[in-house]
């Protein structure tokens, strides 16, 4: 009877328990979720000029700019120096429009058709085939339009590569420092409570210390007034309490329960999944320190679902010049030799059942390669950077404004969701957390 | 010289004692506690359970941490990218599908280099984007494992260098004619590298000839098949023509027969279409009068029109012989002479006289130059019955020397197949371009497998004037080579085909920019001339005719056997197909197999119940088919199809019913696909696997139709609408509800189904099951009510009886001679859904743009869903249909799923799946807006039965947009002919039906 009244009186504390884990484990989760919160909230960079303002002579610069430097800084300066190609410093008085049209869509055309110049050029830069690239009359009118401007100002040379890595200076921040800022501000708030609670232990220490003393330096205390001033903690006692116990028990039942439930949950999440390659590509060396594009390899990515991984041929447009020697670079020749593809280890796995499309996310929502795919920039081996778990996803779409800026497609949208709802308009009030946006 | 130091394993080793001795050579003494025997005796070595139970629980948990560790996945990229090919993004290519059967200009999508999915070309003035199931499913004839991996010379598997130099020389040495045996080819450049091949030979001969003839149509027109314009007919006269699912040209004659059936209320006309044949073909179902004739009074029925015709237009009339549909061949000849210049009178009748009749009454009726387009004849059939019978003659008296079949299978699909193969083992050099080792291949000496139309350049002209181009769209996935390739260098030419097709096409369209053109849009205007027909056979006078329509002979006693061509499987060059196996028939609704169509009073007469094993017997040769009682069968008739029954077709398609072909009547020069037969109960049964076994509507309306004559009068008369009681006055069911209704502010999409237009083809129910990984499940399975279509065509039967007449019992009977009327049925999309309310796991919801999601990795199989669906069109997987050698059709081998849409997922055991409005297309659309910053253009998203659909049946689209085609259908509609199945559940579908219209006279 005793018994089962004592272990009700303990019940009570149950709830306090689970209350305590629950803010515990919240408390746990924190910075990851509103690391990816910010992560995602990170607007692209790169939105797509919508047209500042200008003449349209800007725009046409501006877009060739871009252009240019997606797709033909890996191999051409617009000063007058050689990188691969030419320098394309005063092209435009060199060559006449429609030719360079020509040559810049199918180069190695023109050269069978035995064009003088094409012929001359192609032998001085060792023959080097230029690759042809889709582009519109309009996109390389830009371009050309892009090289002039740049060939007219005397300080092309020193501005062109200074804005680069600014660029990236920029994108770095969005990456990591953002998310560093959160963590550092919850850390800090840990410590400060810490703080607190100490100061607080030894305030009420030494006060109980000054009580203690005058009741003391008092002496009309009756004997067990005094005996109970003279009381030291017994440790053992609460080491016997049956209360203590069974708190101590139910933490660490709980404490088990949840290192499970988190381990089981965890099977098949790969986040930190950095698998050796067949050959060390760098990611560090490519897009961080030589800026290259991360569409000049994989194509697709604002094209296609998914972002391709590069072919060998890729490789050979800026590798038959640079660093032939290299054995890394030796395993792409040896692969192109014996008409075997590279078989790289895939690092983002998405189950079959999940349809994931690249261009919805990096054309249509403008969202950076960094945000899922973490400072990629700065990995020396690719790593799983993100949980890609559903979860994770839901958040993003739950938490990310979308970017409707100068897109037809959602003008009327936009009105009707200010007409009905004072949030912001994010991927979920577009339904992008409906099951059939992604499982079909 | 050192010692060497001896140790000992032990004591025992070292005192070496007998039990030592005894397990010496024995290291483990006792092997796995495991084994089958069981272990009674204790003392045997045999593990007991419990260690078993031990065993199976480490291994099991094993195996379980061992899957938590994924596995590693390879990214293999391309080594030299194909500049066109983007991964994940598919490419199109102008292509043509005609294999000797149906002229069809598709387009092919193909996804990272592999053709996926087949749709209609817009561009094609013949079909203008049409298709029929069988061009969409001859995509998986190209990942048929059953196909030749290269060369066959007597048997062994070859070079194509050794193979050819052999050919060469024995071709060089040959003694006799050279014949080459082909189906009809309508390609000017086939035609010309096969003239230039038999120019080397002192007798060369090119005999064509089709499984399914139409020699005697041909003689009668001139060598070709008249320029058929069903469009501008108003009054349409078939006598056995099943011209909407298989004959000559289905596709071109859909598109054309719609535009007069489609009504609307500012335009209630439609064209009246009258039918005479014997067994219910899918054109029959679509008459709105039907006459169930025999085959043997085709003659004298066609003889009455003539007539008539004659004395209402001042011709000369001839003798006929009585009919006994007087009544109806008057109403018939009336109607046809009241819509003079917009009269067409067809039939399918290989009979030279019966075709002779029909042009005269064609021309008596002026529909040369109306309903008859004169200058744009057919070619796409050439088949000449005589020259083929001369052919197995002359090999059997030996006069041929060597013989080449392509795309021919005589063996297989000639009446006289016993004397093709006699007269075979009597030619010297027989080769043979099958793509597989079919029935006349197993008997030649080299095979020189073709390749796939797909993998092959080629071209045509389907009709003078115009011209068609096939283009590879993936790289001959076999050592094969095509045919034509094969005869140049037999010939010793050194150019490839692909160079004679530019040459053909060069005086046509030019070279350069404008041959990119053609072959960038799959065909061109222009002629050649290739197919002109080079000496007719000489018609029939009427005189002629008439006397051999009088001597009949043929109507004997006894039953008359009608053979006739399924939608699907075709003369047989499609039996190895799994997708057009279990493609259900559009009127008797059985996959497949063959079987005996059976009138129900012929049934009774015999005896015999549905899957009855039946003997047919004529010609002195019998076949054994199960009975199915088919209503509209005319009496004294049986049907059975052609294309089954196949030996040598392949793993899907052999000893799958029963060969129909020798019981063709050889006639003197011609073919008839009909006899007399004897049939017998031959004992036993064989059960049929149809998808539908209820044939009723039982008096619901689940299915609306009235009348052209009731529409015209009141439009809004024609559509019952349920109206439920409330205390208020009755009411739409949508005012009581208890559920809130959706808000859609983006799209909502939206179908309507015109059942005036479904012509109950079944081409969306294969474009459904291409483009959405839909399992074929086999026969068994079928039979188990397990077949998994997202997309079913209804077909009902009207029944005699009404509830007066003895309740719901006797409506279940279909009359003698029914109405037919089809619907397509589908997951309505429901806005009040009972699925979704039931689900426990919330596997299936509602979308914010009007879908009813399916999502698969929740799902759990509890099969609630399906339960309370209403209109039953969810389909559960009782199996892993992937990987399952129990289930090996194109799902089983890595050659089959090349096929399969990578954008959707392959379902797994124990999952619901139903269709998703093609939910892969919408998101993709929409993707491709958003990425033009502009909203979706209407017709840009379409589902693939929408695609698909010959007839523009069922339309697709946002019915939030106020401009698109599904809105101003709607509105036009509401209150007329739109409605919604089972409305009176409330279940607002977003699929929208509009009623039936019959032109009943």
């Amino acid at each position: 009877m005793i018994s089962c009244k004592k272990r009700a009186k303990y019940t009570f504390l149950l709830p306090f328990l689970l209350i305590f884990f629950v803010i515990s484990s919240a408390f746990a989760q924190t910075p990851e979720q509103s690391q990816t919160g910010t992560a995602g909230v990170t607007p692209g960079a790169e939105t797509p000029a919508a047209g500042g303002g200008g003449a349209a002579d800007a725009a046409l610069i501006e877009n060739g700019q871009t252009l240019f430097k997606n797709n033909c800084t890996q191999c051409h300066s617009v000063g007058s120096d050689v990188v691969v190609g030419p320098g394309l410093r005063d092209v435009h008085k060199r060559r006449n429009q429609a030719w360079l049209l020509k040559w810049i869509k199918n180069s190695s055309a023109l050269i069978q058709s035995g064009d003088k110049d094409a012929v001359a050029v192609f032998n001085q830069y060792n023959k080097q085939q230029m690759p042809s690239f889709a582009f519109s009359d309009d996109e390389l009118n830009s371009i050309i339009a892009y090289i002039k401007s740049a060939s007219e100002t005397p300080e092309n040379v020193q501005s062109a590569p200074n804005e680069g890595p600014e660029r990236a200076e920029a994108g770095k921040n969005v990456g990591t420092d953002a998310v560093g800022s959160v963590g550092g501000y919850v850390d800090l708030l840990l410590v400060v409570l810490v703080v607190v609670l100490i100061v607080l232990v030894a305030t009420l220490l030494i006060i109980a210390a000054v009580l203690k003393n005058y009741l003391k330096s008092k002496g009309d205390l009756t004997g067990a007034e005094q005996e109970m001033l003279e009381r030291r903690t017994n440790f053992a006692n609460i080491y016997k309490s049956k209360a203590v116990r069974v708190i101590v028990g139910l933490i660490v039942v709980v404490v088990l329960v949840d290192i499970s439930i988190d381990k089981v949950m965890g099977i098949g999440i790969h986040q930190g999944y950095a698998p050796r390659q067949p050959i060390a590509f760098s990611h560090k060396l490519h897009a961080g320190d030589h800026q290259i594009n991360c569409n000049y390899c994989h194509t697709s990515v604002y094209k296609s679902s998914s972002a391709n991984i590069p072919s060998a041929n890729i490789c050979m447009n800026c590798h038959s010049q640079i660093k032939k020697e290299s054995p890394e670079i030796q395993k792409i020749y040896r692969a192109i030799e014996n008409n075997k593809p590279i078989e790289w280890i895939r690092v983002h796995n998405l189950p079959d059942l999940a349809y994931f499309n690249h261009s919805q996310h990096t054309k249509v929502g403008g969202v950076e390669c960094q945000t899922c795919h973490g400072p990629i920039e700065t990995m020396e081996v690719v790593a799983q950077y993100s949980p890609l778990t559903m979860g994770w996803c839901i958040d993003c779409h739950r938490n990310t404004p979308l970017n409707t800026e100068g897109n037809a497609y959602y003008d009327n949208l936009v009105k009707l969701h200010e007409k009905q709802s004072k949030g912001a308009f994010v991927v979920a009030s577009n339904g992008g957390t409906e099951c059939s946006k992604c499982h079909y | 010289m050192q010692e060497t130091i001896k140790y000992w394993r032990g004591v025992e080793e070292l005192n070496n004692t007998p039990e030592f001795q005894k397990h010496a050579h024995n290291e483990f003494p006792e092997f796995l506690p495991v084994s089958e025997a069981n272990g009674g005796d204790s003392s045997s070595p045999v593990a007991p359970r419990r260690d078993f139970l031990k065993l199976l629980g480490f291994g099991v948990a094993a195996a379980t941490l061992a899957s938590c560790e994924s596995p590693v996945r390879k990214a293999i990229p391309y080594l030299h990218k194909p500049e066109e090919v983007e991964p994940g993004i598919p490419n199109w290519y102008a292509s043509t599908y005609f294999m000797g059967d149906i002229y069809n200009p598709v387009l092919v999508k193909t996804r990272e280099g592999r053709p996926i999915k087949i749709e209609g070309n817009n561009l094609s003035p013949i079909t203008q984007g049409a298709t029929h199931a069988r061009s969409q499913a001859s995509l998986l004839n190209l990942y048929d494992n059953n196909r030749l991996k290269g060369p066959v010379a007597k048997k062994q598997p070859t070079s194509w260098e050794k193979i050819d130099q052999e050919i060469r020389t024995r071709l060089t040495g040959v003694q006799g004619r050279v014949v080459l045996v082909s189906n009809t080819i309508i390609s000017p450049s086939t035609k010309t590298v096969i003239r230039e091949f038999g120019a080397q030979f002192p007798a060369f001969e090119h005999v064509t000839y089709d499984a399914n003839s139409a020699s005697a149509l041909l003689r009668a027109n001139g060598g070709v098949v008249p320029g058929y314009d069903f469009s501008k007919a108003r009054t349409i006269v078939s006598i056995g023509a099943d011209f909407l699912g298989t004959w000559i040209s289905p596709v071109e004659y859909s598109k054309q027969y719609i535009v007069n059936r489609k009504v609307t209320a500012d335009r209630p006309v439609m064209s009246r279409h009258f039918q005479f044949e014997s067994f219910l073909s899918m054109t029959g179902a679509n008459a709105d009068v039907r006459i169930p004739i025999k085959p043997s009074e085709y003659s004298a029925v066609v003889a009455a029109i003539y007539n008539r015709v004659a004395a209402g237009t001042g011709g000369t009339p001839i003798q006929a012989p009585n009919t006994a549909y007087a009544k109806q061949v008057e109403r018939a000849a009336t109607e046809l002479l009241a819509s003079r210049g917009a009269a067409l009178v067809v039939s399918d009748s290989n009979d030279p006289a019966v075709q002779t009749l029909v042009t005269a009454i064609n021309t008596a009726l002026g529909a040369n130059g109306t309903t008859i387009n004169t200058a744009v004849p057919s070619f796409v059939r050439q088949g000449d019955d005589a020259r083929m019978l001369r052919l197995i003659n002359d090999m059997n008296n030996g006069a041929v020397g060597a013989v080449i079949f392509y795309g021919a299978n005589p063996v297989y699909d000639h009446p006289l197949s016993q004397q093709v193969v006699n007269g075979l083992k009597k030619v010297g050099v027989k080769i043979s371009f099958a793509d597989r080792e079919d029935e006349t291949a197993a008997h030649v000496d080299y095979i020189c497998p073709d390749n796939h139309y797909l993998e092959s350049w080629n071209d045509f002209e389907p009709k003078r004037g115009f011209l068609g181009l096939a283009q590879p769209t993936i790289t001959p996935i076999f050592n094969t080579r095509q045919a034509q390739d094969s005869l140049l260098k037999w010939t010793g030419s050194t150019t490839d085909f692909y160079t004679v097709i530019q040459r053909t096409w060069s005086g046509i369209v030019g070279g350069g920019a404008a041959w990119d053109r053609a072959v960038h849009d799959g065909l061109a205007t222009g002629t050649t001339g290739a197919n002109e027909p080079t000496a007719p056979a000489a018609p029939l006078t009427l005189a002629a005719a008439a006397v051999s329509i009088n001597r009949g002979g043929r109507a004997g006693k006894g039953t008359e056997l009608v053979i006739y061509e399924k939608v699907a499987i075709g003369a047989g060059q499609h039996t190895n197909n799994p997708w057009l196996q279990e493609m259900s028939d559009p009127t008797t609704k059985a996959t497949w197999d063959n079987y005996v169509t059976i009138s129900s009073a012929m049934a009774n007469q015999l005896g015999v119940e549905q899957n009855d094993m039946l003997r047919v017997t004529a010609n002195g040769k019998s076949i054994e088919l199960p009975a199915l009682i088919q209503p509209g069968q005319a009496q004294g008739t049986i049907g059975i199809a052609i294309g089954y029954g196949r030996t040598h077709a392949g793993q899907a398609g052999n000893n799958v019913g029963a060969n129909v072909y020798p019981l063709v009547t050889v006639a003197g020069d011609s073919l008839i696909f009909a006899n007399n037969v004897e049939i017998a109960k031959a004992g036993g049964d064989r059960p049929i696997a149809q998808t539908q076994t209820h044939h009723t509507v039982m008096g619901r309306i689940v299915v609306q139709e009235s009348t052209l004559a009731k529409y015209q009068k009141d439009p809004k008369s024609v559509t019952e609408y349920v109206r439920i009681a409330t205390p208020d006055g009755p009411q739409k069911p949508q005012k009581v509800s208890l559920w809130q209704d959706y808000e859609y502010k983006n799209h909502h999409w939206g179908m309507v189904i015109d059942l005036n237009s479904c012509i109950g083809c079944g081409t969306c129910t294969v474009s459904c099951q291409i483009e959405n990984n839909v399992a074929v499940v086999g026969k068994q399975e079928v039979l188990n009510r397990r077949d998994m279509q997202w997309l079913r065509i209804d077909r009902y039967y009207s029944s005699d009886a009404t509830r007066e007449d003895g309740g719901f019992e006797k409506m279940e009977n279909p009359s003698e001679n029914p109405q037919v009327i089809f619907q397509p049925m589908l997951c309505q999309h429901c806005n009040h859904a009972p699925c979704e309310t039931v689900c426990p796991v919330a596997a299936t919801m509602h979308s914010t743009e009007g879908i009813n999601q399916m999502v698969y990795n929740r799902c759990v199989g509890t099969r609630y869903c399906a339960n309370n669906c209403p209109y039953k069109v969810r389909r559960f997987n009782w199996f892993n249909y992937a990987n399952n050698e129990k289930f090996d059709y194109q799902m089983n081998n890595d050659l089959g799923k090349m096929v399969l849409n990578p954008d959707v997922t392959v379902r797994s055991r124990g999952v619901m799946e139903k269709c998703s409005f093609c939910v892969q297309r919408i998101q993709y659309g929409k993707l491709e807006a958003k990425k033009d910053g502009r909203r979706p253009k209407d017709g840009e998203i379409v589902t693939a039965c929408a695609q698909a659909c010959p007839t523009n049946a069922i339309i697709f689209g946002d019915m939030l947009d106020p401009n698109s085609q599904i809105s101003q259908i709607l509105k036009r509609e509401q209150g007329e002919r739109a409605f919604h199945v089972l409305e009176e559940l409330n279940t607002q579908p977003n699929v929208t039906y509009l009623t039936k219209i019959r032109n009943l006279a």
